[in-house]
Parts: C-alpha cells; sequence; structure tokens
C-alpha cells in the first residue's frame, strides 16, 4: 500500500474512533445538563442521583473524544501537508477559532464540572455542564463549517497558487455546512436518546430502581420522538442540497448510471456493479420517483455517473450502501419512538420492547458512521469538491512511516476501545449510587 | 506588520502551553521519586487532575494557531517531524485515558498499569517537544520544495537531545513544585526537596544548552544585530535566580511563578532569535519557511487576531479562575479519607 491509500485508511479510522465518543457528548450533555437544572429547581433527590449517574458515563465517554480529537487535528499536517498547505487560509483558521472558542471552554469548564461538587454552588455547578453542552455544540459548528468547505467551498479566490479567504461572511454561513450541521447535531440527539433508554431498558428488565430508569427511559423517548422525526426530514431537505451542490454524489448514492433527461426512477432493490457500469440487480423502479424527492418535480433531469469520466467519479457500491443503511435506520427510529410512545405508561410489561431497546444502543452510531461514510466517500476523488484531489493533498513523506503510525495507532485505538466498553458497561450495570437514607 | 504580530503570538501560545501543561506534565514524570503510598499517588493526581485538559487545550491551539496563521509553516513541520508527533500523540493519549481510567479501576494491577502509562505519557511529550524545538532552533534540512530530507534518528542530534533533556528537567522541576504548591506534610516536604536538589542540575544543563545555542544555531544573531534585545535574556537568567531563592525560602506560589517565567522566557528567547524564520533550512538558507513565504492572506491574519484579541482574554480569564478555586491545598475530604 501507498502512503495515499494508508493515510486514508488511517484517518477513516481515527475519525471513525472519534465519532464513537463526539456524538454521545453533543447529545447526553445537554440531557444531563437539563437533569441537573430539574434538581436545582425541584430540589428532588432523584435528579441529582440521575445527574451523577449519567454524569458518570458522559465523563467516561468524554475523555477518549477529547484525546481522539487531538489526533485529528495534527493528521492535517502530518499526513495532509500538501492539502494544509493549499487550504490553510481559510480551513486552518476555522480549525483556530474553534480551539479558541469552543474547546477551551468545554475542558475547563468539565473540569469544574467534575471537581466542583463541593467547591461551586448548586447552581454554578449546573451552569458548568451548561457550558460544556453549548461549548461542545458550537464546537461541531466550526468542526462542520470546516468540513462543509471542503464540500461545498465558498468565499475564496485562488491566489499565490493556494485558496485565500476571500469573503468569511459566506464561509461561515455556507448553507451547505448548516444542512449538515444540524444534520448531525440532530442524529447526536438520536445516539445519547438510545443510549439513555438502552441502558435504562437494561434496569427496567431487572426491575432495577424502576422510578429511577423509567423516569430516564422517558426522557431518552421524548428526546427520541422529537430528534428522530427532525433528523429524517432535516436528512431529506439536506439530500436535496447535495442534488443541487453535488450530483456525482447524488448518483453514487442511487446507483444512477444513465442520464434521464425526463425524469429518473428509484429502485426499491438495486446492486451496483461499478466494473460493468450498470446495477446487476434493479427492481421495482418507482418512475419519476427520485427525480421527485431530489428536485420536487416528477420530470427533473437527473445526471447518471457515466456523465462525468471514471476517474471522477466517487466509489459507487461503498456510498450506494452507506446510504441505504442510513435511510434504512432513519426510518426505524421515529418507528420505535412511537411504539414507545404508544407504550409509556406500561413500559414494564412489554419486556419485547425494553430487549429490542436495549439492542439498539448500537444503531445509532451505525446511521451516523453511514451517514459521514456518504458525506466522505461520496466527495471523493475529491478532498476540496470539484477544487483538489485527495491524491494531489497527501504528504509526502516515506510509506514506512505512515505504516508505523497506522498500525501503532489501530492496536491503540483498539485497546482503548476495549476498556472504554468494558468500563461503559461496567458503570451502565451497577447503576445509581443508592438513595440517601 | 500582521505576520510579524502573528509570529510573536504563535511563538506565545507554545510559550504558554510550555509553562501550562509543564507543570502537569512534569509532575505526572517525577510521580515515581514523589508518592511513597496510594494516598500520595492520588493526591498527585488530584493535584493536576482539574487543569491538564485546559493545560492541553493551549496545544491545540498552537497548532492550530500555526495552521491558520502559517499553513506552510504547519505543513511541513507537521509532516517533517512525522513519527516524532505520532510519538507525541500517543503518549498525550495513553496519558489522559490514565487520568481517568486510573480513578475507576479496582484492581492492583490496574492502576499499576495507568500510572506507569501516566509517567510514561508524561515523560515523553516534554522530551519530544524539546527535541523538536531545539532541532527548529538549530535548522532542520527541507528542501527547496519543503520536504524534509531526513528521519526521526536526524532531529536525535547532540543539541536536538540536550533540548529534550533540558525540557524534561524544566518541567519536572516546575512540577516538583506545583506539588508543593497544592500539597501538605510529607509529600510537600518530598516535592520542595526534590525541586531544591534539581535546581543545580537544571541551572548546569540550562547554562550548556545556552552555550551549545552559541555553537549549534544562529540564534543569536538578532541579538547582536539588536542589541537592546539581549535585555531580554535577563529575564530568564534573574528568573532562574529566582526559581532558587524562593525554594529556599519555601514560597511555593512564588517559586511556581518564577518557573513559569522561566519557561517563557526561555521559549521566547528561542523564538525571538528564530525571527524571522519559523523553520529555517539547514540545507540552505534560502529554503526556510519564514513568516513572508507561509502567512496566511492579510484577510485570514485580520480575522483571527480580532479573534484571539477577544477570546484569548476570556479564556486566561476563566482559566485563571478555576485555577484560584480549585488550586487550594488538597485536604484528606478531597481524597476520599
Amino acid at each position: 500500500m501507498d502512503v495515499l491509500m494508508l493515510s486514508r485508511l488511517q484517518f477513516a479510522m481515527a475519525t471513525m474512533f472519534h465519532f464513537i465518543f463526539v456524538p454521545l457528548t453533543l447529545g447526553l450533555s445537554i440531557m444531563v445538563a437539563v437533569m441537573e437544572t430539574m434538581y436545582v429547581r425541584t430540589k428532588k433527590d432523584i435528579y441529582l442521583r440521575m445527574t451523577k449517574f449519567w454524569g458518570k458515563l458522559f465523563v467516561i465517554n468524554f475523555v477518549l473524544g477529547i484525546v481522539t480529537g487531538i489526533t485529528l487535528e495534527f493528521q492535517f499536517g502530518t499526513n495532509w501537508s500538501r492539502y494544509s498547505e493549499y487550504v490553510g487560509d481559510i480551513f486552518g483558521s476555522l480549525l483556530a477559532i474553534e480551539a479558541t472558542v469552543a474547546f477551551f471552554m468545554e475542558s475547563t469548564f468539565l473540569a469544574a464540572w467534575i471537581f466542583g461538587w463541593k467547591k461551586l454552588s448548586p447552581k454554578m455547578h449546573a451552569a458548568c455542564i451548561w457550558i460544556v453542552a453549548i461549548a461542545s455544540n458550537i464546537s461541531a459548528v466550526w468542526i462542520i463549517l470546516a468540513n462543509g468547505w471542503m464540500q461545498n467551498p465558498v468565499g475564496y479566490v485562488i491566489r499565490n497558487g493556494r485558496a485565500e479567504l476571500d469573503n468569511f461572511y459566506e464561509v461561515i454561513t455556507n448553507p451547505f455546512a448548516w444542512g449538515q450541521f444540524f444534520h448531525n447535531g440532530f442524529a447526536a440527539f438520536m445516539v445519547a436518546s438510545f443510549f439513555v433508554m438502552g441502558v435504562s431498558a437494561y434496569h427496567l428488565l431487572r426491575k432495577n430502581e424502576v422510578e429511577f430508569f423509567s423516569k430516564s427511559f422517558k426522557m431518552g423517548l421524548i428526546v427520541a420522538f422529537i430528534f428522530s422525526i427532525l433528523v429524517a426530514a432535516q436528512g431529506h431537505h439536506h439530500a436535496q442540497t447535495v442534488a443541487k451542490m453535488q450530483p456525482e454524489k447524488l448518483a453514487a448514492m442511487e446507483a444512477l448510471w444513465d442520464d434521464h433527461p425526463d425524469g429518473a426512477p428509484m429502485y426499491l432493490l438495486a446492486m451496483p456493479d461499478e466494473k460493468n457500469e450498470k446495477n446487476s440487480i434493479e427492481l421495482f423502479g418507482l418512475p419519476g420517483a427520485l427525480s421527485f424527492l431530489a428536485f420536487n418535480d416528477f420530470d427533473a433531469p437527473v445526471k447518471g455517473l457515466k456523465s462525468w469520466p471514471k476517474e471522477d467519479r466517487p466509489p459507487v457500491t461503498i456510498t450506494f450502501l452507506a446510504f441505504r443503511i442510513m435511510v434504512g435506520l432513519g426510518t426505524l427510529f421515529p418507528l420505535l419512538a412511537v411504539w414507545g410512545w404508544m407504550k409509556r405508561k406500561e413500559l414494564m410489561e412489554n419486556k419485547l420492547y425494553l430487549r429490542i431497546m436495549l439492542f439498539s444502543i448500537p444503531l445509532p452510531y451505525i446511521a451516523i458512521w453511514a451517514g459521514w461514510a456518504v458525506a466522505e466517500v461520496g466527495r471523493q476523488p475529491w478532498i476540496v469538491y470539484g477544487m483538489m484531489k485527495t491524491s494531489d493533498a497527501v504528504s509526502p513523506i516515506a510509506t514506512s512511516q505512515v505504516a508505523f503510525s497506522f498500525i501503532a495507532l489501530t492496536t491503540l485505538y483498539t485497546l482503548l476501545g476495549a476498556c472504554e466498553i468494558y468500563l461503559l458497561a461496567r458503570f451502565a450495570r451497577r447503576g445509581p449510587e443508592p438513595e440517601k437514607a | 506588520m500582521l505576520e510579524s504580530i502573528w509570529f510573536l503570538l504563535w511563538g506565545l501560545l507554545w510559550a504558554i502551553y510550555f509553562m501550562l501543561d509543564g507543570y502537569d506534565l512534569g509532575l505526572g514524570t517525577m510521580m515515581p521519586f514523589l508518592a511513597k503510598n496510594e494516598k500520595e499517588r492520588k493526591a498527585i493526581y488530584k493535584s493536576i487532575g482539574p487543569f491538564w485538559d485546559g493545560n492541553e487545550v493551549w496545544l491545540i491551539t498552537a497548532g492550530g494557531v500555526t495552521f491558520a496563521a502559517f499553513p506552510k509553516a504547519y505543513a511541513v513541520m507537521f509532516s517533517g517531524l512525522y513519527t516524532a508527533l505520532m510519538l507525541l500523540l500517543i503518549a498525550l493519549i495513553i496519558r489522559g485515558v490514565a487520568f481517568e481510567f486510573r480513578g475507576l479501576v479496582e484492581s492492583e494491577w490496574a492502576r499499576k498499569l495507568w500510572d506507569k502509562a501516566m509517567v510514561v505519557g508524561s515523560f515523553l511529550p516534554g522530551l519530544l517537544l524539546g527535541v523538536a524545538f531545539a532541532n527548529i532552533f538549530m535548522g532542520i534540512p527541507i528542501d527547496e520544495n519543503g520536504v524534509f530530507q531526513g528521519n526521526l534518528f536526524t532531529l536525535l542530534n547532540p543539541y536536538g537531545l540536550g533540548g529534550g533533556i533540558l525540557f524534561v528537567l524544566l518541567f519536572a522541576q516546575h512540577g516538583c513544585l506545583w506539588c508543593a504548591v497544592r500539597t501538605d506534610g510529607e509529600l510537600n516536604e518530598r516535592a520542595g526537596n526534590l525541586a531544591a536538589t534539581l535546581w543545580p542540575v537544571v541551572a548546569a544543563v540550562y547554562i550548556a544548552f545556552l552555550a551549545l545555542t552559541g555553537v549549534y544555531t544562529k540564534l543569536l544573531s538578532n541579538y547582536l544585530t539588536y542589541p537592546a534585545l539581549l535585555l531580554i535574556v535577563l529575564i530568564p537568567v534573574f528568573a532562574i535566580v529566582k526559581v532558587r531563592t524562593l525554594i529556599a525560602a519555601r514560597k511555593w506560589w512564588k517559586a511556581w511563578a518564577a518557573s513559569s517565567v522561566l519557561i517563557v522566557s526561555t521559549t521566547m528567547f528561542g523564538v525571538i532569535g528564530l525571527f524571522p524564520a519559523l523553520l529555517p533550512s539547514s540545507i540552505n538558507p534560502a529554503y526556510s519557511i519564514t513568516i513572508h513565504n507561509a502567512a496566511s492572506s492579510q484577510l485570514t491574519l485580520k480575522i483571527m487576531l480580532t479573534v484571539a484579541l477577544i477570546m484569548v482574554p476570556i479564556v486566561i480569564g476563566y482559566q485563571f479562575w478555576m485555577h484560584k478555586v480549585f488550586a487550594t491545598k488538597i485536604t484528606d475530604e478531597d481524597l476520599g479519607y
């Protein structure tokens, strides 16, 4: 394998690992903040216990998010130095702003929250977790503005042999990026709500701390109910933006090979065959459906993959399958949420539902990974859409160096992932601290 | 003009990072020499627990600012020093995780394992950053295309290693002083004594390193061109003497502050000597990465400066508050006894 392939694998591995921790942080921080606020307002012990129990799981999760995030920032320089040099004027400043406006706040106030139970007043203590929650989400804004710029570069001119900032306002109001931000943010709430419901289901199945976990489950359920609908609706909207701005990604998402000037169908069952530039299976086509979904018009023309030279097409199979996994799960989530909502009064009798929810913890993670695979793999071969190819972005360094770091990081991440799952599972199973006598 | 301001800010951000993470890295490194039992180990973790993460963000910011203000320097530095940086990352990862996981595991062997991770993960960053910065001061082999023509072993030359040892020692002393600030009784005594023992070693290595700087680097030429700058050199000299007298007087906060000044002014001494280069080339000075060929556009520098002028004072404000509220003497109650 060459430097390019190894660097791509390393980046994919590092981002995916980082992205186990980030969405839970984004969603759970706000849920814990709400719990603590309820405690400050009502002074009921159960909310304090909820804050501490879910807060502990939040903290275990947070640390790995931080340390794996540092790896990502460094990797642009280590592995993608030509990219960094070419677009640093814009991309680098977004990352730097993220660190100064958000990352500092997150880290400092989380420490204040962890260590401040006795040193800070209850109100100040609750304020700390709110600051952490808000800062985490602000952090996501800047990171996604950076990624959104790679998807839809705006506000720049090519000057002095690189992309230079021309209009900062355009960069921070990039509609593609904001579409991504909301889609990703809503999805993060799905991850957090399913996590809370899954862990609660485990205890409810064992009739352990029923009041505590019923309350937690219901809170998760409300969040899931709202956000499963939002994420789907907003996802549809974002897909329309993709259709407009990245037509080859749309074609890859749907494995559409030929041009359809008078409206493109959508197949309920298809399997791409990249080598022969066709689909090996193509069944149950709904005429005009793709045109309608993408452009609100059954007759809108849609370009097929063959309109682009082979070397400019994204990897079709991965993009196509990842999109289907994401959409499939995204359809399942509201159904599960509605089911739970209808049965919310008799949760305890509903063993089957609880068991399903327990085993559903990983599903939003899979959906969110698949979503990022669509976004990132679907953008290939471009690292910055239409501007710079990934193959031109890689550092001029020795393969052996990247091979070493790839193996080292993969080993380390595997070990840490195992520790993390072990600890999360142990503390989740142990349940909250017993009530004060 | 903007480039020069950013150059100074770039140096200052790295200096603040060394000053802040320096004490927690140093204390992590010295833990085996300081703590004799579980209670003392716990006290050491507690003494840096609330701060290490906030301190480490200065590294992210220093890296991010290098990226934003001098993209070419970021690209050359980070890809050129690839393996060293990867080792740094791995060290910081296992160390960060050790803080969290050590408190959660109950078995003796697992705790011991995380303690080892803490020591190694604290020692390596100081060493690697020292080696990296000494090499930058000296000049690294970059060719006309900004490609680094060397490997990890190129960096392990006498001057580079000298820089590594100096950083580790400066951090170690800084960490012992922090430990003295935050603890009482035997641990405080031991930390103070260790800082006192380290002082002559730090001073000797410091002088040797300065002498080597004259031999290996061109840092002094800026100072010789503008002799007024030599006044700046008096700051670390004054600080290092102050550290000694304040240790003798058992004034821990002030000794720690003097040690902070020492670290910042030492870094700035190097940075000012580098100007206007960010990464001098040892192959040909014409290949050097300087503020002129590496800076971002004026617009980016302006926007970044605005953000920095607003945000950095705020960050310093709440981090200062954090130190004020949480950097008190650790009590038995804090440790759960």
